[in-house]
């Protein structure tokens, strides 16, 4: 069951560069019938930055967060961005895990008149929030506008996914594919679902980081996708605001539009796009929204068996 | 008790990672080399550095290119038969070779060190901030391309021009700065 | 209690004890503890040396009680209780201290602490053997039947062993025909030579055998009873066709329009059809009616099989039956199932086309398969001109099973020759390491090494469609590290085979709890002893043999049904065993009859006696588990050789101040 309100944490990326992200999140949780609180005075997770220079304070960093979530009564902290998302639940599960860990964090929070107590905040991810909260089920009640015709890969990304899956598998999740063709979308198959977007390397060294862009693009237009769909703003950032560069160095010339999840489910709620920060995009959404149609597609038909074939797997449960 | 004096470079990687324990148990399988996706650029496969921690090649791994390669994607730690938190390790290995003054990618350190100066002054990461001052410093010529892609940015209203800033930044200044004294200590070196 | 005179014994073990546990110490100290009038250190207790210390002591000191610390007693209690036997002693008299599994071996890096821990335990033994009574052996008669659980390899071996000897065997098989997993293979490692050529033979015999009564397509339901003399319910499924006028002509499987799957035998790669028999050398030859595929059992109508069959042998109106057999011993050799290779979603299975598992592999190289032995595509009719065969599948892995499979490096060799033989493709095996461990094995791995295959030493990390290259377009991606030259490598291929597993049955537990037996970490039957009671259990009369023990061979798991009849017909041979009289009893003037004992007895052992409205144990049933003494409100049902004052004993015992100093004693003197 979804609550009124959750506890939110941004994160610094939803307040600039991903804006789109943010207003789609916040428009969304106003149609599904819930508020996302902000936290007070809440701090940079320190990304992936920190802990390469200094482990200790990185942990601090991010535990002070925590322990203001705590301090304010929260026994939940919803979180979109998956790179903040990795980072408080890694060091809320590590503090637990390791009490040394734990008990030098707390030296440290004390200078700041801090503690926290590991396992008194559950860290949530945004996506798993609505999605199991409310359900499938009861979110096919709430769509208005099928996305029917449009076909889209779910990109999970890594940290969602590693080193806790916060669905079903770390290797192949399937749950955002099911909440797509919950929206009446059809979800293609895509093999480097879970494969790292670059975090950084588009930055530090462009080419490796373009690589692996292309490598993802590539996968998901091979498939027939018309966007891809993420659920952090590093993700969405890499794929769009790169792709082009990665495009030049591997001279093709791909465009697929990198949306993130609260846009196509704001899109099948009847929001519309302008409301969910569509129109930010580097690779321009519109003509992958403008193929939803008003029917859906013709069920495909069931393939008559290859007499000759062998048949698919079928192991017992 | 030993003291630091007394303990291996495979036993400081081990204590400086919560759960390093496991390093021991490296099987040498290569899951991890092999799901690396930036394994291309390494000159070492993690599997490789795992082996050459081992034979104590303090100086060899701490040059090495690899943890700096690391996106922290964590397919090895997921992948990896013996439950070696992988990730963990490189972030270890990374800051060892800072303190050790000698790691031969200095990109990777100067865009964390960059990012986090402004984490350190304002609670927050500033993007436009990030970009001109990292290039400014080590890529001048980078500022061309990249002031296309600001301008872009800007233009779609992904920029901000001025940085934020969280209210209590004494309070997170005093954390961090106890916390960096209570890793001076644990450091061995 | 002043004429009772305790013996204690410190063993050493080499260093086992010594290295952490001051035994001289121990033993010094032990002087001091009640009515101990020898006390004495020694390197080896269950030498012979340390046995004849034993009886000479009893001899020569009038020792009535002996203690003995040194390791478990499922080590050594019967060893020294035979050197206290020999000597005149009643056994029961005899009480064991485990100072290393207790003591030593869980406390490496506390001398002091191991020491105190040892002193201890030593003393509650003491404490406990003064208040042991003199206990005499149950004698129980041994059926000569043996009941054997599972028709695979090993299990055929046992049954056949026995039958030959001149003793009854019921060999109870789950599904239609005995055979097993060896039944669906083509060739077998490292000779090569045909699975059903050397097995079929075998099923045969078994099948035909006079002192064997085959029971397939059953299972067994109940174990009650103990060695000698059990009682096992079987169930067997209704086959739905008449034994007794089958001749097994095929007409009925001919005609039957209902295929389905079959993912038992064919392992999935193949049909068969609702009524059928596993495959033509089935043993026995009768087909069945797979009731939940059927379509006379789904809609009501059909019923074809029965109108051909020339002998009218179908019987729709078929039950299952119950049969209750009186066995004296039990072999388990119920196999493995093999691991289910969708549990690492980076490979692909089942979302792939063309990665199979090394089972699906022996099917379609199987001349009697679905693609009658040709090698091909999911496809049924492309040929790959390059295999990549993946070592240590669910093996070796913390995230599914730890242990190593032991077969399938020899396995995926045996594919490399199987693969090239039949079409000539490029094959890359990616293995961790390289374990052909037996006898003719090594060599095998060098024939294939000669042929041509591609070693590559790297445990794959995942297998995509994903092409990064044009090569790779419309291939499967291997990707993993070369470890031997540490660099990554993506080898596209046709095909992919994943060298599966061996993990316990799925039901292993069940069928453990149900004969008394134990699962070990990975989920095989447990053992008596790992290396030198390899075939017995902890339950007298329960034996294992083959797969269900941990992966491993045909040759082992043979060895293993040879051993296991081995051990049960020197016991038949010995028609009489004894049984632990350690046995509940109820003090009948003093019960009340209150019967919550009754109900509690998980063995039934305890019945109600109507005329004297009291409860009485039947010793013979009882196993001594100490349930009803802890149940009865009136605390007068006692554990033999566990009463109360024993237990009160030792635990007074284990109590004790172990920081005295060791005492002042005499040197033994002779009575
Ligand atoms: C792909 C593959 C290839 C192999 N190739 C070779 C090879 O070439 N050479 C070699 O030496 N070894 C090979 N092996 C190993 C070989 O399969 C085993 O060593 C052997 O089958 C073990 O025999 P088993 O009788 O113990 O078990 P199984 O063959 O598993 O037989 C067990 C039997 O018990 C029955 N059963 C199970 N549970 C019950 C129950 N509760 N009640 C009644 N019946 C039950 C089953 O139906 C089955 O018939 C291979 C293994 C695999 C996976
Ligand atoms: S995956 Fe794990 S066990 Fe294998 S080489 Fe890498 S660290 Fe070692
Ligand atoms: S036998 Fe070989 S392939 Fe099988 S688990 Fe052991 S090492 Fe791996």
């Amino acid at each position: 069951m979804t609550r009124q309100a959750y506890t939110y944490y941004p994160g610094c990326s939803l307040q600039h560069r991903s804006h789109a992200y943010e207003s789609s999140n916040r428009n969304v949780a106003q149609a599904l019938g819930f508020d996302l609180v902000e936290m007070d005075d809440w701090n940079c997770c320190g990304a992936t930055e920190y802990f390469s220079l200094n482990r200790l304070p990185a942990y601090a960093l991010v535990a002070r967060n925590l322990a203001r979530a705590a301090n304010e009564g929260a026994d939940e902290l919803v979180v979109p961005c998956s790179a903040c998302f990795l980072n408080l639940h890694k060091t809320d599960k590590q503090m637990a895990q390791y009490p040394d860990l734990a008990r030098s964090v707390n030296q440290a929070l004390a200078a700041g008149d801090l503690h926290y107590t590991p396992g008194t905040v559950r860290v949530r991810h945004l996506v798993e929030v609505i999605i199991s909260d409310i359900g499938f089920t009861e979110l096919a009640t709430r769509i208005t506008r099928p996305l029917y015709g449009l076909k889209l890969a779910a990109y999970y990304g890594c940290l969602i996914a590693r080193p806790d899956s916060i669905f079903d598998s770390t290797e192949h999740p399937t749950t955002m594919d099911r909440l797509f063709e919950v929206l009446g979308a059809e979800s293609v198959p895509f093999a480097l679902k879970t494969f790292c977007c670059g975090g950084h390397m588009a930055q530090i060294s462009a080419e490796t980081g373009f690589e692996m862009i292309h490598k993802i693009v590539k996968n998901a237009a091979e498939n027939g996708a018309d966007a891809i769909v993420t659920v952090c703003p590093m993700c969405q950032l890499n794929l769009d605001v790169y792709q082009n560069s990665a495009n030049k160095l591997f001279d093709t010339d791909y465009q697929v539009p990198i949306l993130f999840f609260t846009q196509v489910l704001g899109l099948a709620l009847g929001l519309k796009p302008s409301d969910l920060g569509i129109g930010q995009e580097f690779v321009d959404a519109m003509p992958a929204i403008n193929k939803i149609s008003e029917v859906p597609p013709p069920k495909p038909k069931r393939e008559r068996r290859d007499k000759q074939a062998l048949p698919m797997p079928v192991m017992p449960e | 008790m030993k003291t630091s004096q007394d303990l291996t470079f495979h036993d400081r990687v081990v204590a400086l990672t919560p759960g390093g324990e496991a390093l021991e148990q490296c099987l040498q399988c290569g899951s991890c080399g092999g799901s690396c996706p930036a394994g291309a650029d390494m000159d070492h496969t993690p599997r490789g550095l795992f082996a050459m921690i081992r034979a104590e090649m303090e100086d060899e791994v701490l040059r090495s290119n690899t943890p700096w390669y690391c996106v922290s994607c964590y397919a090895c730690t997921t992948r990896c038969p013996q439950q070696i938190p992988i990730t963990d390790i490189m972030y270890t290995l990374k800051q060892m070779a800072i303190q050790a003054g000698h790691y031969d990618h200095p990109h990777a350190t100067k865009f964390s060190e960059t990012f986090i100066g402004f984490v350190e002054q304002r609670g927050r990461s500033f993007e436009a901030g990030l970009a001109t001052r990292y290039h400014l410093y080590h890529h001048p010529t980078d500022m061309v391309r990249l002031g296309m892609m600001g301008l872009n940015m800007l233009r779609r209203n992904r920029l901000p021009l001025r940085p934020k800033s969280i209210r209590e930044v004494d309070q997170l200044q005093a954390i961090l700065a106890e916390a960096k004294a209570i890793a001076a200590k644990e450091t061995y070196r | 209690m002043s004429d009772k005179r305790v013996g204690v014994y410190v063993c050493h073990c080499g260093h086992n004890i010594a290295g952490t546990v001051d035994v001289e110490h121990v033993a010094e100290w032990a002087w001091g503890l009640p009515n101990v009038a020898v006390s004495r250190d020694c390197q080896f207790m269950c030498a012979s040396l340390g046995q004849d210390m034993i009886e000479e002591d009893i001899r020569e000191h009038g020792l009535t009680h002996i203690v003995v610390a040194s390791c478990s007693p499922h080590m050594h209690e019967k060893t020294f209780r035979g050197a206290c036997e020999r000597a005149g002693l009643n056994p029961y008299l005899f009480e064991m201290a485990n100072i290393r599994e207790h003591a030593s071996w869980v406390h490496p890096h506390d001398k002091d602490g191991a020491t105190d821990k040892a002193k201890a335990l030593v003393s509650a033994a003491v404490h406990r053997v003064l208040q042991q009574q003199p206990l005499e052996p149950l004698q129980v008669d041994i059926r000569p039947e043996t009941l054997v659980v599972g028709g695979g390899i090993a299990g055929i071996q046992a049954a056949l062993e026995i039958a030959d000897a001149g003793f009854p065997v019921y060999l109870v098989e789950r599904e239609p025909s005995i055979g097993g997993h060896m039944a669906q293979f083509d060739k077998t490692f490292p000779t090569l030579d045909c699975a059903a050529c050397i097995l079929t033979p075998k099923m045969f015999d078994a099948g035909a055998h006079p002192n064997i009564t085959l029971l397939t397509y059953s299972e067994v339901e109940q174990v009650d009873g103990y060695v000698g003399n059990f009682t096992v319910r079987v169930r067997r499924k209704a086959r739905h066709v008449d034994e007794s006028l089958c001749t097994g002509c095929g007409t009925c499987w001919e005609k039957c329009p209902k295929k389905v799957i079959d993912t038992v035998f064919e392992a999935g790669m193949g049909y068969r059809t609702a009524i059928y028999r596993p495959f033509p050398q089935a043993v026995p030859k009768y087909p069945v009616i797979d009731t939940e595929n059927c379509t006379y059992y789904q809609t009501g109508k059909c019923k074809i099989c029965e109108k051909f069959c020339p002998t009218e042998a179908i019987r729709f109106d078929m039950e299952d039956e119950y049969v209750d057999l009186e066995v004296g011993n039990i072999v388990l050799a119920t196999g493995y199932d093999i691991f289910d290779a969708r549990r690492i979603p980076q490979y692909g299975y089942g979302r792939l086309a063309n990665v199979f598992t090394s089972l699906e592999f022996e099917r379609l190289t199987n001349a009697a398969g679905p693609t009658e032995g040709k090698v091909v595509l999911r496809d049924g009719v492309t040929e790959p001109r390059s295999v990549a065969i993946i070592h240590c599948v669910g093996s070796r892995d913390k995230n599914t099973n730890e242990y190593c499979s032991a077969i399938c490096c020899m396995s995926s060799l045996k594919f490399d020759h199987l693969v090239m033989e039949k079409t000539g493709a490029q094959v890359y095996n990616f293995y961790i390491d390289m374990r052909p461990i037996h006898k003719g094995y090594e060599e095998f791995y060098h024939r294939i090494l000669d042929e041509g295959t591609q070693f590559i030493r790297g445990r794959v990390a995942e297998i995509t469609d994903a092409a990064h290259s044009p090569e790779e377009e419309g291939k499967l991606i291997v990707i993993a590290e070369d470890t031997l030259i540490g660099r990554q490598r993506r080898v596209p291929v046709d095909m992919v085979i994943l060298a599966a597993g061996l993990e316990p049955r799925a039901d292993a537990q069940g069928v453990a709890h149900m004969f008394g037996v134990g699962c070990g970490d990975s989920g095989f039957f447990t053992e008596r002893h790992p290396k030198l009671d390899p075939v017995a259990t902890m339950t007298e009369g329960v034996y294992i043999a083959g797969a269900c023990q941990g992966p491993k061979d045909i040759p082992d798991s043979v060895a293993q049904g040879a051993a296991a009849a081995a051990r049960i017909l020197g016991v038949i041979f010995r028609k009489q065993v004894a049984l632990e009289p350690i046995r509940a009893s109820i003090d009948e003037s003093r019960c009340s009859g209150c019967r919550i004992c009754n109900t509690m007895c998980p063995y039934n052992a305890i019945s109600f006696i109507e005329e004297l409205s009291v409860s009485r144990v039947n010793p013979a049933l009882c196993k001594g588990c100490g349930t009803c003494v802890a149940a009865c409100p009136s605390q007068i049902i006692t554990g033999a050789h566990f009463t109360f004052e024993q237990i009160m004993a030792e635990i007074d015992g284990i109590l004790v101040d172990v920081h005295t100093a060791p005492p002042e004693h005499t040197a033994v003197e002779a009575v």
